[in-house]
C-alpha cells in the first residue's frame, strides 16, 4: 500500500529471558512453546520470529494485551534490550553491530523515546527536562533552551518552563515527555504506551496533538498501545502481537475487515465499526456503479458520517472522491454489510 | 595424679609427654588444690581443656601459651604490615594534626562566628544558630571550648574522609551485585563488633601517640552508614528514569552525576548524618587511645572518680551532638523538599 522508504526493519527477531537463552534458541525455533519453555526450562519466551518493516514518516502501531511483548519489542529498537537472535536495521544499518559509542549517538540524535510513566527528572525544571537530549549531546546552553522552549510552546506548555514535574498534572507531564522527545530532533520516535496512564479525555487530546504534529513533522513513529481505538486512530501500519509473536500485521482497516485469528476477532468485536471504518476500505470500483450516485463522499470519511449523510437510507449510493478525483463507488447496502462482524468471537479467547 | 593421665597412658604417649614436657608452670588454682589435698570427686572432673590436658601431659600447651603464641605471631607480621600501612595512613595523621593545630590556632572570637555562618548556610535555620550561640557561650564560660574545638576538628576530618572513601565504595556496590555481596559482610562486621574490640589490632599496629590510630578507629566505625545508604539510594532510583537516561544516550558518567547521585541525594545525606553522629560517638571512646577533646575529660572523670569533670564534658558532648544532628537534618530536609 505504502511505498515510503523503510526506516526501521526487524528481521527474525527472537528474545528469550533467562540465564542461558542461547541454548534454548534452537528448540524455540523448532517450535518449543512458551509454556513448555517456562515450565520445563524456567526461561521466558519474550519474542518469537518477529519481522516488521517500519516506514519513514508513518506511524507503526504495535498492539497487544499486557504481557504480549510490546515493551520488549520496542526496547530492541534502541537496544535497551539485547536480542537473543535476529537483526535490527535502522536506515539499512545493522544496529547490533554498533559499538557503545555509535549506539549512544543513535540514542542521542536518531531515536527519541516517550515513556508510559513519563520518566522525567524530578529535580530538574520542565525546561531542563525538555532539553535533555541536546544537553546529553553537549550542545550550548543557549541553543538548548531556545530549542526546548520552542517545543514546549508547541505542545502547549508555554509559561511552565520553570515549574518542576511534580507540580504538573499527568497530562502535562506527558506533554513534557513529548517535548523532550521532539527537542532531540530525532527522526524516529518510540512511544511505549505513552498515553495509557492518562484519563480518557486527556488521552484523546494527546492523540490529536500527536496527529497534528505528525502532519508537519513526518516522523517515523513506533507507537505501542493495548487499546484498539487508539491503535486504529493513529496507525498507518498495525502490528498485532500475542504471546511474543506477530498474529497479523498490515493496513488497520484491512485487519479490521479481515481478521485472521480469533484473538483479533475478539479484539475487534467490541469496536464501533461505523466510527472506525472508512469509505476507502469498502468502496468498489467506479465502473461497478449500478445506481446513479446520490452524492459525493471522500475516501477518508468514516462510515458513520456517510450513514448520517444518507439519513439511514440503505438504498442510496455515493461517488467516492479523493483529492477531487473520482476513485470509486459506494453502495449503502455494502456499507451495512461491512458493519456486520465477520465471525462471532470464539469461546474462551475473550479476555475477562 | 591428673584426671586425664589414663588417656595418655592408654594411647601409649606417656614417653612422648615426658620427653617433650615444657617447664611446668603451676597455676594458682592448682596450687590451691595441692594445699587442700587431691580430690577426685566426680563432680570436679574438669573439661578436657588445654590446661587440664597439660596437667596430665606436659607436651600439651596451656591456654596461656596459646594466647602468647597468637601474640608473637601477630608481632611477627606486624613489621611487614606496618611497612605497607604506615605510608598509606600517614596522611591521616597529618590531616588530624593539621586540623587540630589550625582550628586550635584560630581565636574563639573568629572561630565562633565562622561556625555560626557555616551552620546558617547549611541549615538555613535561625533557631539552630541561636541554639549554637547559647551552647558555645556555655562551653566558653566553663573553659571547655578548646576541647570542643578539638572534638569538632577530629569529627570534621574523619567525616570528610568517610564521605570521600565511602561514596565511591557505595557507588561500586550499587553497580554490581558481586561487589555488594562481597562488601556487605565487611560492613556488618564493622557495625556489630563492639568498638573496643577493633581498637586492639590497631593498638598493636600503630603507636598510641599517633593520631592516625584513633583516626582509623573512628573512620572504620563511622564509614558504614554512608556506604550503605549510597548503595541503597542509587539502587532505589526510579528504574524508569534510569531507563530514560539510557534511552537518550547518556554515558555512565552522565547518568551517575546527572541522574543517580542527585536522585539518591536524600539517602546519601541521611548516611552522612549518621556518619557524623557515629564519629562523635567513637571520638569519645577513642579517648582511650589518646584522642584529644571532650572525651578525654569524660575518661578522666571515670578514671579519677571526678563526677563534676565527667559531667560537664558529657554535657558538652550532648550539646555538640544536638547541633551536628540538627544542622545535618535541616540540610537533609532541604534536599528532600527540592525533590518532591
Ligand atoms: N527481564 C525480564 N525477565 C524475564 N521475563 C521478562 C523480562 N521482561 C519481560 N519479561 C516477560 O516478557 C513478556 C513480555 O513482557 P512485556 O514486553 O513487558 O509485555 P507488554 O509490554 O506487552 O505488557 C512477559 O511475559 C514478561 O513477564
Ligand atoms: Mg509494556
Amino acid at each position: 500500500m505504502s511505498d515510503a522508504k523503510i526506516k526501521v526493519s526487524i528481521k527474525n527477531l527472537y528474545k528469550i529471558f533467562g540465564t542461558d537463552p542461547q541454548s534454548y534458541l534452537e528448540a524455540v525455533k523448532q517450535g518449543l512453546s512458551k509454556t513448555d519453555l517456562k515450565e520445563k526450562h524456567n526461561h521466558v519466551l519474550g519474542l518469537k520470529d518477529i519481522n516488521v518493516d517500519m516506514r519513514e514518516g508513518e506511524i507503526t502501531v504495535i498492539m497487544g494485551l499486557s504481557g504480549s511483548g510490546k515493551s520488549t519489542l520496542i526496547r530492541h529498537l534502541n537496544r535497551l534490550i539485547e536480542p537473543t537472535d535476529g537483526q535490527i536495521l535502522v536506515d539499512g544499518e545493522d544496529v547490533l553491530a554498533y559499538n557503545d559509542d555509535k549506539l549512544r549517538k543513535l540514542r542521542q540524535s536518531r531515536m527519541s523515546m516517550v515513556f508510559q510513566k513519563f520518566a522525567l527528572l524530578p529535580h530538574r525544571t520542565v525546561l531542563d527536562n525538555a532539553g535533555m537530549a541536546p544537553r546529553v549531546r553537549g550542545e550550548q546552553k543557549a541553543t538548548i533552551d531556545q530549542e526546548a522552549r520552542k517545543w514546549l510552546d508547541r505542545v502547549g506548555l508555554k509559561g511552565f518552563e520553570n515549574s518542576y514535574p511534580h507540580q504538573l498534572s499527568g497530562g502535562m507531564q506527558q506533554r513534557v515527555g513529548l517535548a523532550r522527545a521532539l527537542t532531540s530532533n530525532a527522526p524516529i520516535m518510540l512511544m511505549d504506551e505513552a498515553f495509557s496512564a492518562l484519563d480518557p479525555l486527556i488521552r484523546t487530546s494527546m492523540q490529536d496533538l500527536l496527529l497534528e504534529l505528525q502532519t508537519d513533522l513526518h516522523k517515523t513513529i513506533i507507537f505501542i498501545t493495548h487499546d484498539l481505538d487508539e491503535a486504529l486512530k493513529l496507525a498507518d501500519h498495525l502490528v498485532i502481537l500475542k504471546d511474543g509473536y506477530v498474529v497479523q500485521q498490515g493496513e488497520p482497516q484491512h485487519i479490521l475487515l479481515n481478521p485472521n485469528d480469533p484473538y483479533i476477532e475478539d479484539f475487534v468485536a467490541d469496536i464501533n465499526r461505523a466510527r472506525v471504518l472508512r469509505v476507502g476500505s469498502i468502496m468498489t470500483d467506479a465502473d461497478h456503479a449500478t445506481n446513479e450516485p446520490d452524492g459525493v463522499v471522500q475516501t477518508r470519511d468514516t462510515l458513520e458520517s456517510v450513514i448520517a449523510l444518507a439519513g439511514g437510507d440503505t438504498n442510496k449510493a455515493y461517488r467516492v472522491e479523493e483529492d477531487g478525483k473520482t476513485v470509486g463507488h459506494l453502495e449503502m447496502r455494502d456499507l451495512v454489510r461491512a458493519l456486520v462482524r465477520p465471525h462471532a468471537p470464539v469461546d474462551g479467547v475473550r479476555a475477562s | 595424679m591428673a584426671t586425664y593421665d589414663f588417656l595418655f597412658n592408654a594411647l601409649g604417649l606417656r614417653e612422648w609427654c615426658n620427653a617433650h614436657a615444657g617447664e611446668k608452670i603451676t597455676g594458682l588454682a592448682a596450687l590451691l588444690k595441692k594445699t587442700k589435698g587431691e580430690s577426685n570427686a566426680w563432680h570436679e572432673t574438669p573439661f578436657p581443656s588445654l590446661n587440664a590436658l597439660n596437667d596430665a601431659c606436659g607436651a600439651i600447651p596451656r591456654s596461656g601459651d596459646f594466647t602468647r603464641m597468637l601474640e608473637t605471631g601477630f608481632l611477627n607480621i606486624r613489621g611487614g604490615l606496618k611497612l605497607v600501612l604506615d605510608p598509606l595512613t600517614q596522611p591521616l595523621s597529618w590531616m588530624l594534626d593539621g586540623a587540630l593545630t589550625l582550628f586550635g590556632a584560630i581565636p574563639w572570637f573568629i572561630l565562633v562566628p565562622l561556625l555560626l555562618i557555616a551552620a546558617l548556610l547549611v541549615s538555613r535555620s535561625v533557631q539552630i544558630v541561636i541554639f549554637m550561640i547559647i551552647s558555645f557561650a556555655i562551653l566558653l564560660f566553663v573553659d571547655h571550648f578548646e576541647m570542643t574545638v578539638e572534638t569538632l576538628s577530629i569529627i570534621s576530618v574523619c567525616t570528610v574522609i568517610c564521605v570521600v572513601v565511602g561514596l565511591p565504595i557505595g557507588i561500586a556496590m550499587s553497580k554490581s551485585d558481586r561487589v555488594q555481596n562481597a562488601i556487605i559482610p565487611v560492613l556488618d562486621m564493622l557495625q556489630t563488633l563492639p568498638t573496643f574490640v577493633y581498637l586492639i589490632p590497631l593498638i598493636f599496629l600503630f603507636s598510641i601517640t599517633e593520631p592516625k590510630l584513633y583516626g582509623i578507629a573512628i573512620i572504620l566505625y563511622a564509614i558504614v552508614p554512608v556506604v550503605r545508604l549510597t548503595n541503597l539510594g542509587i539502587r532505589l532510583v526510579d528504574r524508569d528514569v534510569k531507563e530514560a537516561a539510557d534511552a537518550f544516550g547518556m554515558s555512565d558518567m552522565q547518568k551517575l552525576l546527572g541522574v543517580e547521585i542527585p536522585l539518591a541525594l536524600p539517602n546519601i545525606m541521611a548516611g552522612v548524618n549518621q556518619t557524623i553522629m557515629m564519629s562523635l560517638a567513637m571520638v569519645v571512646i577513642a579517648s582511650l587511645v589518646s584522642a584529644p577533646g571532650l572525651g578525654e575529660r569524660v575518661l578522666q572523670g571515670i578514671n579519677n572518680n571526678e563526677l563534676g569533670v565527667g559531667f560537664i564534658a558529657g554535657f558538652g558532648i550532648v550539646l555538640i551532638a544536638i547541633i551536628l544532628d540538627r544542622v545535618t537534618k535541616a540540610a537533609l530536609s532541604r534536599v528532600n523538599a527540592a525533590h518532591h
